[in-house]
């Protein structure tokens, strides 16, 4: 079998205050994390847990303190080049048009043909008619999708999502949460038909994978239980912070494709939220009290 | 009432408002000095007040002599024009670069930091005279006086636009395999340069300060020249006109950067604007 997508193994995070090495804080402690090619993964946990520590930690944009990191079995060093980043937090460049922003990657790897490459995502996104918008002049949900957009025009082979939904209204998230899953189980055709963007790195996700034709990795944070299983092949349970780790480990076995409104309905969907729910209650308690303490 | 009422002040006729204002000072203005008109209660007799306050009739008529008649202003603005220019290109392209090296490189700027803070407190405009030794009476020491009022401003700007980019904005640029260079240019650089725009108008203003200030301390053209000129001889009315061609010169500069703002900047949020979707 070939290496999984990302691999962090004894992963632990201490952030030193700046001003008093005294004042230390664990994020999280000992974590063991594997995402297989192709395979879309959550974490769950209460607030504060360090969820994002760990998808930065994955993204190479912070180094962690021990443990380490692998992507596709090569230890990373700076940057995780294969992998795509959607923010949590507004994170579009406000100076540049949707269009612009879209392109911003393609660009900084100099692909000749960035702004046809680009239109064309943004049209996916159903945006195509907004790609002269600054970012201001669009509302949150389109900017979001000009995020998704922007993220998924460099066909990365691991996707990295950070609560990118917490911000939107209810109905435009479950839109949000079924283009993401549709854009991710289409991707396969996708891909076949586009042109590789870089030279593909050595055993990609579409061999590891077999049937799945090269979909992507997708690292899905969030604090909502119910789009962590709605979403995704397998949840991960963290406990409350600090010194977070893994506490466990759900397969997701509800039938794909799937409509994340519709799929909340099933018997399957409502025992798995109660198995899940019985782990995480606990520490959604623990994690209020320490913060009511604090 | 019902004239009160064609006339009572609205949005649409405020620009006539802001002429009546314009047009009462000056009114004003004649009545109290023009000589012979009312008698003088302040003064001792009835051309003191002409003499100390010039008079707005002569004043336009100098105004018209040097537009029209005589045309021999232009020579002076278009020096006090290149002045402004020159000054408030050299202290911007300055304190870009120096912003951006300095918010870069944090231990430059902790080296720098009190030779910074010492060099912007000290009052530059006394500098003039040095900078009229050094190069001469021309264009070129008012520049350099432009240019030390200009890079302050700018540079502060540059400063503070760099250490605000959003971390958020700068985490993605680099997921998106933004090189070093790739991220100095496409988001230090917007990002700062959206501070510079809103210093533009200070710094414009300033840099025109530089070049007038210079002048007036020792040119030999210029508008600060001809004011200066006009003061050596006690002849308010040619000072009076001087400052007004000034004031007007400003409004056009402010005028003119408003208009580039307003292109290079239409990506930021403009309040009130409801052309959200």
């Amino acid at each position: 079998m070939s290496a999984p997508a990302l691999s962090l193994s004894g992963v632990s995070c201490t952030f030193v205050d700046r001003h008093d090495a005294a004042q230390r804080y664990t994020a999280v402690r000992d974590v063991t994390l594997t995402v297989g090619a192709g395979e879309f993964v959550s974490v769950v946990g209460p607030t504060g847990c360090g969820k994002s520590t760990l998808l930065n930690v994955a993204a190479g944009l912070l180094e962690p303190s021990s443990g380490t990191v692998e992507v596709f079995g090569a230890p990373l060093s700076g940057i995780n080049a294969r992998a795509g980043y959607m923010f949590q937090a507004e994170s579009l460049m406000p100076w540049r048009t949707a269009l612009a922003n879209v392109m911003a990657g393609l660009e900084f790897r100099g692909v000749p043909d960035a702004r046809e490459r680009a239109m064309e995502w943004l049209k996916r996104v159903g945006l195509g008619a907004f790609g002269e918008r600054y970012p201001h002049q669009l509302s949150g949900g389109m900017r979001k999708r000009t995020s998704l957009a922007q993220t998924l025009a460099l066909d990365p082979d691991i996707i990295l999502m950070d609560e990118p939904f917490s911000a939107l209204d209810i109905q435009t998230r479950q839109l949000m949460e079924n283009e993401v899953l549709a854009l991710w189980a289409g991707d396969g055709d996708k891909r076949r038909a586009a042109p590789s963007l870089s030279p593909t790195p050595s055993g990609g996700a579409s061999e590891a994978s077999g049937g799945r034709q090269g979909r992507k990795a997708v690292l899905f944070i969030t604090h909502d239980l119910d789009e962590a299983i709605a979403m995704s092949d397998r949840v991960v349970v963290l406990s409350a912070g600090p010194a977070s780790r893994p506490i466990g480990e759900f397969k997701v076995d509800l039938e794909r494709p799937r409509d994340v409104a519709e799929v909340r309905a099933t018997p399957r969907f409502v025992e798995l939220h109660q198995a899940i729910w019985g782990v995480l209650r606990d520490e959604v308690l623990k994690g209020y009290q320490q913060q009511l303490a604090a | 009432m019902k004239f009160w009422n064609l006339i009572k002040p609205r949005p649409g006729n405020l620009r006539l408002w802001q002429l009546a204002v314009l047009v009462l000072v000056f009114g004003l203005w004649h009545v109290l000095t023009k000589p012979g008109l009312i008698p003088p209660f302040v003064f001792e007799n009835e051309r003191q007040a002409a003499f100390f306050f010039g008079e707005p009739l002569v004043i336009f008529g100098r105004v018209g002599d040097w537009f029209f008649s005589n045309a021999d202003i232009y020579q002076h603005l278009w020096v006090t024009l290149v002045e402004t220019v020159l000054a408030f290109g050299i202290g911007t392209a300055l304190g870009l670069v120096f912003g951006l090296w300095l918010a870069l490189s944090p231990m430059a700027a902790a080296i720098l930091d009190p030779y910074i803070k010492a060099a912007n407190s000290m009052p530059r405009v006394i500098l003039a005279p040095i900078f009229a030794v050094w190069f001469g009476l021309g264009i070129a020491s008012k520049v350099a006086l432009g240019v030390t009022l200009v890079f302050f401003i700018v540079f502060f700007n540059v400063y503070q636009g760099v250490k605000e980019v959003s971390p958020v904005v700068l985490a993605n640029a680099r997921m998106l395999g933004a090189s070093p260079r790739q991220l100095l240019r496409h988001v230090y650089l917007p990002s700062a340069t959206s501070w510079v725009f809103s210093s533009l108008h200070t710094s414009v203003g300033l840099a025109f300060v530089g070049a007038v200030v210079g002048e007036y301390l020792g040119s030999s053209r210029g508008v600060g020249y001809l004011i200066l000129q006009a003061e050596g001889a006690f002849d308010i009315n040619t000072v009076m006109a001087g400052i007004l061609v000034l004031t007007a010169f400003a409004l056009a500069l402010d005028a003119a950067v408003g208009r580039i703002e307003q292109r290079l900047m239409k990506w930021q949020p403009k309040s009130g604007e409801t052309e959200k979707l």
